[in-house]
């Protein structure tokens, strides 16, 4: 019944057609190139849209955006801000809560590219052996970043961060940043399966704190007609994110997906050949949505 | 079924402990590793000088978010981001001076454009800017102090006059010209870099250095006797005795450089008409004793 990594969304793409079954990548990868773009036509082609990178950005000289993570390492070393860097923060704070925090790191971060490509090119080769980090590693980082920011008094992050060094190297010049971009790509092929964002990347895990309250949410909505492909989860960044949501009818679980480390990706709702998946709010989540025997959800539920 | 149930439990509780163990002192070694990377990485090589208004290094560090708004803004691109693999803390900004030094630019643009006040915006007169200090760091090879006239450092100096001024000496080797040595002033050198840049030299002899490397400073317990007593209003120490010349009237002997001073006396109109009782020579009045004998 369950399909082999090789082929995940094969049978997507005999029901729905190639874009039916790519229509969100498609769409993540028009954002993350966009965004990309909208940098680059600054020192690329003289044409300022935006200045300044993923830490900070000026837009039309008018809106300002700041990465909070960097920023909160900034304070922790005792730093007062201006103005309108808060002001970026604010802006970035309610965009992410709403949308879900994680949504930075599938639709905006550009070293997604490279662990999606290592991710990809993983089950290609049928590359099984994975190391058995634990998930929780980014947490763990994550707080030693701010005790050592405050120790050294300096944005510690910053000085190993794969995702503004990416983006720095294009904006500003290459140095020796193919280097890491190279490194994490043949960890993640290698090494572990969704290495680096999946387990290591502090700024993720930040993100994933936003995410805990967000309403954006995808939803097993149409979870009583899962076949058991197993598709999702072998397309899935972080499918430990799946199984409540699409399994949990029978222990009362709401089929939305509610943990905070679902990137928003939406390729789950791309690989599904039945559409078990959708974009939906965290409040459509009733538990007896696809919940198949009623008096077993009296039994549990409640 | 119970006794198992527990032995169940106590095997996630313990599996529990050691992965958070295990995660907990991963992580520990990876943030030792990062804090002695941080210190290495954060050491910042002499020659590259921050923008006009950055904070102390240190506090620069922490507050600089690596945005390169300030390279973006500067209207000369003089600025860049430290890359991965250069000596410079990645993504901080920098100029090195010998190739672009900065134009310090009347409305500061890059202070302007910095987000968190990394550039300190209190910094609104770009001649209060001290990015460094010019150091004549070559007196062997700069060719003013071979007697040529150069002046190239002092000509294009923005505060000029102020932070580079031209001390004339004696040329002891021809014997007859001038030395016009560069001097910089540390009141006034914003550390901008461009007599760096326009040095004529292969190598330039000037050199903007970080203050802190430029400048030396002076013991503590250090105290100059003549600016105490001018504090003090009078002498701190037993005044000297005033120091007494056997001279003839009308001469007076000036210690500070002066040498001898003949005083022409007004109220002797009978006297005969000549200039001074003495000879033209000042020796040969202080000699006169031993001639008379």
């Amino acid at each position: 019944m369950a399909n082999r990594p090789e082929d995940v969304g094969k049978e997507a793409v005999q029901k729905k057609g190639w874009f039916g079954a790519h229509k969100w990548l498609i769409l993540r990868r028009i954002s993350q190139l966009g965004i990309l773009a909208a940098f680059g036509a600054g020192p690329w082609l003289g044409l300022w849209l935006v200045k300044g990178n993923l830490s900070y950005s000026l837009t039309l000289e008018t809106l300002p955006l700041t990465d909070p993570y960097v920023l909160l390492q900034a304070l922790v070393g005792g730093v007062v801000p201006e103005t309108i860097a808060l002001v970026g923060v604010a802006i970035v704070l309610v965009f992410y809560s709403l949308v879900g925090g994680r949504v930075y790191c599938s639709w905006v971060c550009p070293v997604n590219m490279v662990t999606d490509a290592a991710s990809w090119l993983r089950r290609k080769l049928g590359i099984r052996g994975t190391s058995h980090a634990s998930r929780s590693t980014r947490f763990w980082i994550l707080g030693a970043t701010f005790i050592l920011s405050a120790i050294t008094g300096s944005i510690i992050w910053e000085l190993v961060n794969p995702v503004t060094i990416t983006v720095r190297a294009l904006l500003f010049g290459v140095g020796l940043a193919w280097i890491f971009i190279l490194a994490i790509f043949l960890f993640d092929l290698l090494v572990a399966r969704d290495g680096w964002c999946g387990h290591y990347c502090p700024v993720g895990a930040f993100y994933s704190l936003l995410s805990t309250w967000a309403p954006l949410r995808v939803t097993a909505a149409n979870r009583e007609a899962c076949d058991d492909c197993m598709d999702c989860f072998n397309v899935c960044p972080e499918p430990q994110v799946i199984k409540p949501a699409l399994k949990g009818a029978p222990k009362g679980i709401g089929p939305v997906i509610l943990a905070n480390q679902c990137t928003n990706c939406g390729r789950c709702i791309d690989v599904c050949a039945v559409d078990v998946f959708r974009f939906g709010t965290r409040f459509g989540n009733d538990p007896l949505i696809g919940a198949k025997v009623p008096d077993q959800i009296q039994t549990t539920g409640s | 079924m119970a006794e198992a149930d527990r032995k169940q439990k106590g095997t996630t509780r313990r599996q529990f402990l050691s992965t958070t163990l295990k995660t907990a002192c991963s992580v520990s070694l990876m943030g030792i590793g990062l804090g002695f990377y941080a210190q290495r990485a954060n050491a910042l090589p002499p020659l590259a000088i921050r923008p006009p208004g950055a904070l102390p290094e240190e506090d620069f560090l922490s507050a600089c978010i690596r945005c390169g708004l300030c390279v973006r803004d500067c209207p000369y691109d003089i600025l860049f981001l430290g890359q991965l693999g250069d000596d410079i803390p990645t993504g901080s900004p920098y100029f090195i001076a010998r190739t672009g030094p900065c134009e310090m630019c009347e409305d500061i643009p890059c202070v302007a454009a910095c987000p968190t006040n990394a550039l300190d915006h209190s910094l609104t007169d770009i001649n209060d800017a001290r990015m460094g200090l010019a150091v004549v760091i070559d007196q062997e090879n700069c060719i003013a102090f071979q007697g040529l006239r150069c002046e190239v450092c002092f000509n294009v100096c923005p505060i000029r006059g102020k932070a580079i001024t031209l001390d004339y000496q004696h040329n002891p080797r021809s014997g007859k010209h001038a030395l016009f040595i560069p001097v910089v002033h540390s009141e006034a050198c914003t550390g901008c870099g461009l007599c760096e840049k326009a040095c004529i030299l292969e190598k330039a002899a000037i050199k903007v250095l970080p203050i802190d490397i430029a400048k030396g400073e002076l013991g503590h317990h250090y105290r100059f006797g003549w600016k105490e007593k001018e504090k003090a209003g009078k002498a701190l120490v037993t005044p000297d005795v005033k120091h007494q010349y056997n001279l003839p009237e009308g001469v007076r002997y000036d210690l500070q450089g002066k040498g001898l001073i003949i005083e022409k006396k007004a109220e002797a109109p009978h006297a005969p008409p000549q200039d001074s009782p003495f000879s033209s020579n000042p020796l040969d009045t202080l000699n006169r004793k031993k001639g008379d004998d």
